[in-house]
């Protein structure tokens, strides 16, 4: 088991090498000359060729990639160049409603997802397997930020159940913090919830045609026993790794939900560091987000074991 | 299993029209999509003749108002007539998705073929396509756009970098499992050269699925245009697209909120007509498939 977890942490260094090596691209890649910008409006050539020989921008590439990996290894992830404010600094104000925003739909999807998967397989060709796989097919449709404003319309302003926009933290109490969670996490779970339910109908449609299924049948088991006790857990492992990828899906659409509900993340950190074009921002938040998927498919790689004994590491 | 025999009879001896409408009956899901996509083309090559004003004529007088008889679908906040930009804004919608389809389609399989046989460029190649795949797809669409200024153009090639990588990694698992086969070791034993084992034996085999795929890519890529205008990252403003519209409506949505809902409709609606031709064709190009997902 060790052994392959420490295989599984190496074999994501060359995968996170290449997102290092793309995300420093592009600040190498970026148009503008930051020497230029620090050095102001009077300053002469050689203020400037002074300026960027102390930042290290004349160096050649991979000297300077080198650079950058040692400032990052340190947790430095440069200067925002609109606010002059660390990134790490700027990134760490900002994780925690992202992180709220994102749990809260992982968990909400999943309690939805996962029972209407199993639903539609145990009834499969019948009414709810065929309402399951269209809502299914409407959720991969319906772009996130179309059904905010759908349900921001609905539950907002026509019914005022709920606010409109706006994020309070879970220490100004969960009766709020829930309140301002509801709506954006069911617009970001959609595509998510849809995913989810198929994949799980599916796989469970696999196992359900197995022989030791048919057995628990012919002998009396009762159908929820067999659905969950016998085919749920063999069937997981397809749900889980799906549930692994899907999460790129919620960090795209994190990006676009912050922005409708006004949520102060990550996610309107990136917007607003586009339409400033403060490259380190959106480098520091892809290389971040890049890490977050990458540890994350790692986990699901490591809870086979859990789900299925016969794999041993 | 009769009414199969009884089909199939009665398509084997009508003509091939009848055996076309016998077919569609059968996916239904490929009428419908293909119908409102047919449609939408349409809106989108007709644009000037379908009632609409210039998209992008402003006019103060007429601010912000709600839909009507004047105004089928209102005015936005500089007077302009919002059909007329949704009408435009199908343009933008349909030739991202073409576009994105067609070029990371050839891409992909170009990339996947190689990859698939060359044992030392699978290596590289995949490593590459793996880091690729690790950064989420909208927030590397944005990192490419924020390098350039934001066109059409730009925003293509963006999202096509994006899926590229998904194509490679289906085309590459299909020409490993390809090459095992027989008929694939027959030609390589017999000495058939490489490129013409590739383009006889491989390619015609990667057509079905990649065509799938690619419906599908088709459909991302509309919805990653729109998020891209939506944040201000995507199409450049003087280009009505529907992203763009819904952008503009960002602080509206409380006051206007048909600047949000027509677009938003139109968007979803070739989106979804889109992603049922995609679930038509694979369930009709590989029926072991059907029954499952």
């Amino acid at each position: 088991m060790l052994y392959y977890v420490i295989k599984r942490l190496l074999a994501t260094i060359p995968v996170m090498g290449v997102v290092a090596l793309f995300v420093f691209s592009l600040l190498y890649l970026s148009p503008g000359d930051p020497a230029a910008v620090i050095a102001g409006d009077i300053a002469t050539e050689e203020d400037i060729a002074r300026i960027r020989s102390s930042l290290g921008l004349d160096q050649p590439y991979l000297v300077r990639f080198g650079h950058w990996l040692g400032a990052l290894a340190r947790g430095d992830l440069g200067t925002s160049i609109f606010t002059n404010l660390p990134v790490s600094h700027l990134i760490a104000q900002r994780v925690e409603p992202t992180l709220a925003l994102t749990l809260c739909t992982l968990v909400v999807s999943v309690v939805i997802a996962l029972p209407l998967g199993i639903i539609a397989a145990a009834r499969a060709g019948g009414w709810i397997d065929r309402i399951v796989m269209g809502i299914s097919v409407l959720g991969f449709s319906i772009p996130v930020f179309v059904l905010a404003y759908v349900l921001i319309g609905i539950f907002s302003i026509q019914l005022e159940w709920l606010p409109v926009q706006g994020y309070r933290s879970i220490s100004e109490g969960f009766i709020p913090f829930i309140r301002h969670m509801i709506l954006p996490s069911i617009a970001l779970g959609v595509i998510y919830m849809a995913l989810i339910a198929r994949i799980t109908r599916a796989s469970m449609l696999d196992v359900l045609a197995q022989d030791y299924v048919r057995t628990a049948q012919a002998k009396g088991l009762a159908p929820h026993t067999v659905l969950i006790g016998h085919a749920l857990k063999n069937a997981a492992i397809p749900v889980v790794t799906i549930i692994g990828i899907g999460v790129a899906l919620l960090i795209g659409g994190v990006v676009v939900t912050e922005t409708v509900f006004a949520i102060p993340g990550l996610g309107r950190l990136t917007v607003d560091a586009i339409l400033r074009r403060d490259y380190p921002i959106i480098q520091g938040v892809t290389l971040l987000f890049s890490a977050v998927y990458v540890i994350v498919n790692l986990l699901v790689d490591l809870s086979y074991t859990l789900f299925d004994p016969r794999i041993r590491y | 299993m009769s009414a199969v025999i009884a089909d199939s009879a009665a398509a084997s001896e009508a003509p091939v029209k009848r055996g076309f409408r016998v077919w569609l009956r059968r996916h239904p899901t490929i009428f419908f999509g293909g119908v409102v996509l047919i449609l939408m083309a349409a809106v989108a090559v007709f644009a000037p003749w379908l009632g609409t004003t210039d998209p992008l004529a402003l006019s103060p007088i007429r601010r912000l108002r709600q839909p009507g008889q004047e105004w089928w679908f209102g005015t936005d906040m500089l007077g302009r007539d919002v059909y007329s930009r949704v009408i435009y804004g199908t343009r933008v919608s349909l030739s991202v998705g073409l576009a994105v389809a067609v070029l990371s389609s050839v891409v992909g399989l170009a990339i996947g073929l190689v990859t698939g046989f060359v044992r030392w460029a699978d290596a590289i190649v995949m490593r590459i396509m793996d880091g690729l795949m690790s950064i989420p797809s909208v927030l590397l669409a944005i990192a490419l756009i924020a390098l350039t200024e934001a066109s059409l153009k730009n925003v293509i090639i963006a999202i096509t970098i994006t899926e590229v990588p998904r194509v490679v990694r289906l085309i590459r698992g299909l020409v490993l499992t390809l090459r095992e086969q027989p008929y694939v070791e027959a030609a390589v034993a017999s000495g058939t050269r490489l490129h013409r084992i590739l383009w006889k034996h491989i390619l015609p085999n990667t057509m079905a699925p990649l065509l799938v795929q690619a419906t599908y890519i088709c459909a991302s890529a509309m919805i990653t245009e729109a998020i891209l205008s939506f944040i201000g990252a995507g199409t450049p403003p003087n280009i009505p697209s529907w992203g763009n519209i819904m952008a503009e409506a960002r602080s509206l949505f409380q006051l206007a909120g048909y600047l949000i809902f027509f677009p938003g409709l139109f968007l979803s609606v070739t989106v979804l007509a889109v992603n049922l031709l995609g679930d038509g064709m694979r369930d009709a190009l590989d029926p072991r498939l059907a029954r499952r997902m």
